[in-house]
């Protein structure tokens, strides 16, 4: 499929491949973005869009495939190749520093300097009218930390802004935005644009894309899907591409519900920043029943699993287990009391890279038991025994125990996150993103194995940003927004384009 | 096509045991009575003192911990042990004396106190380890100094009318021949890699230090594991100090002094990683069985002091850069087949 080099695409990617120990965060992708035009770019999470932007704004190179440049292959060994060759990018956490006056942060890494030092006062200038530009009124001698997450954002614009990029990388920039500023920030794209800038963009806000997008690309599962002019798009096939219109490999059954176990009473947890982390939440969750929550990122499922395993700090409200306030445990004594945890990032927090398969397993049975015996040696035999058992009935495909986790794949790196998890028999067990950047068939196992749960008597909370995922395995539906249960739906109930709409953040 | 790199990767794990053996062979070359057996035992005896500490100093740097304080234990261990054999100790107007054995539990019991201040600090207070074992080495010895005055306390035979005679068997005594002191290491070396190696404890001490947060999540017991391991470097230390005052039956205020060093550089060198995690108490005990040959070998020749500490430092470098060229070797290697596969499934969905 030899193409003729395209005039309007500035930026390519050619079968471009990303691999991370355990994952493939694309695969073979091949993407356009065109020259002066806001490119659009959308997906569930983990679709490889960050890591799409990282290759092109060589943070990170692509493990195979080429980043083309007006038709001629480039190599973006790190940012300052690719600013040099005029990309500059906004990541999705602020990339800045609290401790730093805004004039700094803005002029970090390229400042003006006048006979060897740093001219402050031509930076001053041009900071000043940067941030006039984005219709800010900050002395740019203001301390960083002084200021809130939304201007924050518009600091990190104003440094990309500055370093007269010609490709701007926007990573969900109005993640943390009001509707003002937001308004704000598409009048400054529209002048960029205007300017001869090209403009790549990544948000979850659907109306956003359609006011403000020119090409709208879809991604799914690190693998681009497909891409419209925004005239001919619309907000259903946006969602249709997104989630894909395959039913997943799942045979849900409803389990048979007994006492209510967990009980989530008016949680409240608020921001250091102001704002709430969580507001007011509530919901009551039986055995063998299985809530899945959909969100957006940031939309507090993550602090709502905190605070329920005593992670997070609440300053309002209880969390009850079988009826008795668990509020004064912490951690690891409420993991004792049968509350077991699969976090989200499972590299970070879920696996202990460094020890064996058979070691993360065992490892939350092992911490069961008094301190004092912890020095009683293990048994080989009960080890080997419950680590089959686990491996069998979870399907892990290993090469042997004894392998450091790290040579397992993600799905199956997971697989044993799930399995150390009941090897404690917990009552309840959560479950954050349990799914994400695993591949298709060790989904299918994680299904089946959430299904088998509920149907041996645990209450499961699971979350979740495929919706087809939470709509295939839940009994009840709840969707999280900016903090609060936005709607909970019961299984007959949720539908897909009712549950985006009450994800949305307004 | 893995198997190209797997020469050098058993060679760059075996890398400790092969500095040994190049250090024996160099110096049997160099030195006509070096290796010989009544040599090879002396200067085992010396490995005694840097391999107990080193010891210690491997469970707390396997939780990504630091103890800068064991010198200094050593120090005020000896100091403890020279009081309460030739002063005793004063109990409202009389004074106690107690025999040989209670002695050594009391310093022992005294360096895991000192051990369980360090883990008290630095896991309720949250002072980083770093800070909190320097202070305590300023601490640690700045006591040993006051316990007499700045003075020794010498001859340590103690008196037959008291009973606390018989000091000296410790540090110099011999069981079947074999100095004690290489007994005590064997013994707590025994010890320590059964506890880091078949233990649920040991479980929690190497998943501390490669992920503290996942351990926590896991249910972990971070804060008993991190306080057992300070206590256990503290009582490591507090018996090397006991060894030294009985060697030469005097116990000095400035004993072990910079003995911290020495173990830190037995630990790295053993492949042991100072971010926590990774390595192997054996390990540490190869470590210090080179530098300690290494320096006798060094003395024995007649190489000047000077070149003595710049020699020793060029090693503890070069294995710590050995060591990330294998961790750099080995990452590359997973990367390699994960492409592949990547590249095989992209391949076969086509």
């Amino acid at each position: 499929m030899e193409e003729k080099y395209n005039e309007d695409v500035i930026l390519e990617t050619v079968n471009a491949t990303r691999v991370y120990p355990g994952v493939t965060a694309l695969k073979s992708v091949n993407y356009k973005v065109f020259r002066n035009k806001v490119n659009v770019l959308i997906g569930e999470n983990g679709a490889g869009k960050s890591t799409m932007m990282r290759l092109l704004a060589g943070v990170e190179q692509p493990s195979s495939g080429d980043v083309l440049m007006n038709g001629k292959k480039v190599h973006f060994n790190s940012t300052l190749d690719a600013e040099a060759h005029g990309i500059a990018i906004i990541f999705q956490e602020l990339n800045l520093f609290p401790n730093m006056s805004v004039m700094d942060n803005i002029f970090i890494a390229h400042e003006h300097f006048k006979k060897g030092s740093i001219d402050n006062k031509e930076q001053y200038k041009i900071a000043k009218e940067l941030l006039t530009d984005l219709g800010l009124n900050i002395d740019p001698y203001t301390q960083l930390s002084d200021l809130g997450v939304g201007h924050r954002q518009m600091v990190e614009i104003a440094r990309a802004m500055s370093k007269n990029a010609k490709v701007l990388i926007m990573d969900e920039p109005t993640s943390a935005l009001s509707q003002q500023e937001v308004q704000t920030l598409f009048k400054v794209i529209r002048k960029l644009k205007s300017d001869g800038v090209t403009i790549i963009y990544i948000s979850h806000r659907l109306e956003e894309l359609m006011e403000i997008g020119d090409c709208i690309s879809i991604f799914r599962d690190g693998c681009f899907i497909d891409a419209k002019e925004r005239k001919d798009a619309s907000i259903p096939w946006i969602i249709e591409q997104m989630v894909g219109s395959k039913k997943k490999q799942f045979d849900y059954s409803k389990a048979e519900y007994g006492d209510v176990v967990l009980e989530v009473k008016d949680l409240c947890a608020l921001r250091q920043t102001g704002g709430y982390l969580l507001n007011h939440v509530s919901f009551n969750l039986r055995q063998g029943e299985v809530i899945g929550i959909y969100g957006l990122l940031g939309a507090g499922r993550t602090e709502l699993f905190n605070a329920i395993t005593g992670n997070l700090e609440y300053q309002n409200g209880s969390v009850l287990l079988n009826g008795k306030a668990i509020d004064h445990l912490r951690y690891q004594l409420r993991l004792q009391e049968g509350i077991a945890f699969v976090p989200e990032d499972r590299a970070k927090e879920g696996v202990i890279s460094l020890m064996s398969i058979k070691d993360n397993m065992m490892l939350s049975y092992y911490c069961l038991i008094p301190f004092i015996k912890a020095l009683k040696p293990c048994s080989v035999k009960e080890e080997k025994e419950k680590v089959s058992a686990a491996i069998e009935k979870l399907s892990i495909k290993v090469g042997g125990v004894h392998l450091p986790i790290t040579s397992l794949s993600g799905g199956n790196q997971q697989k044993v996150v799930l399995g150390k998890e009941l090897m404690i028999n917990p009552k309840v067990i959560l479950l954050d993103e349990p799914t994400r950047g695993i591949d298709v068939g060790a989904k299918a196992d994680v299904y089946r194995q959430i299904g088998m749960m509920a149907k041996q008597g645990l209450a499961v909370v699971f979350s979740s940003s495929e919706l087809d995922e939470v709509m295939a395995l839940s009994d009840r539906v709840m969707v999280m927004a900016s903090g609060k249960i936005a709607a909970d739906f019961t299984r007959e109930e949720a539908d897909k384009e009712k549950i985006i709409r009450a994800s949305t953040p307004v | 096509m893995n198997s190209k790199y797997t020469i050098s990767m058993y060679l760059l794990k075996a890398r400790t045991f092969i500095a040994l053996l190049a250090v024996i062979l160099f110096f049997s070359f160099m030195v006509s009575n070096y290796f010989t057996v009544s040599n090879l035992l002396i200067m085992t005896q010396h490995v005694a003192i840097t391999g107990l500490i080193a010891i210690g100093m491997t469970l707390v740097i396997l939780t990504a911990g630091i103890d800068l304080s064991v010198g200094s234990v050593v120090g005020l261990g000896g100091m403890i042990a020279g009081l309460l054999i030739t002063k005793g100790l004063p109990v409202g107007d009389s004074i106690v004396f107690f025999n040989i054995i209670e002695v050594i539990l009391i310093v022992m019991v005294f360096g895991g106190l000192v051990g369980l201040l360090n883990g008290i600090i630095i896991t309720k207070f949250m002072v980083a380890p770093f800070i909190c074992t320097l202070g305590m080495l300023y601490v640690g010895r700045g006591s040993a100094l006051l316990v007499n005055n700045g003075s020794t306390f010498p001859n340590l035979t103690g008196f037959e009318a008291l009973g606390n005679t018989g000091f000296a068997f410790l540090g110099s005594g011999t069981v079947l021949g074999i100095y004690l002191p290489i007994w005590i290491m064997v013994i707590v070396t025994i010890i320590a890699v059964y506890i880091t190696t078949k233990t649920p404890l040991g479980r929690y001490i190497y998943a501390i230090g490669c992920n503290e947060n996942g351990a926590r999540l896991a249910g972990v017991p971070v804060i008993k594991t991190k306080l057992f391991v300070y206590i256990f470097s503290g009582v490591c230390s507090a018996i090397v100090g006991l060894i030294l005052a009985s060697q030469l039956l005097t116990s000095h205020p400035m004993t072990g002094n910079m003995f911290e060093m020495d173990a830190i550089g037995a630990t790295a060198l053993g492949g042991t990683s100072l971010a926590g995690g990774r390595g192997k108490v054996l390990g540490s005990i190869i470590g210090a069985f080179v530098i300690v040959f290494l320096a006798d070998g060094m003395v024995m020749m007649g190489v000047s002091n000077f070149w003595q500490m710049v020699i020793k430092g060029i090693v503890i470098i070069a294995a710590v850069i050995i060591d990330q060229m294998q961790e750099n070797l080995q990452h590359k290697v997973v990367l390699m087949s994960r492409t592949a596969e990547a590249n095989a499934a992209a391949a076969a969905a086509k």
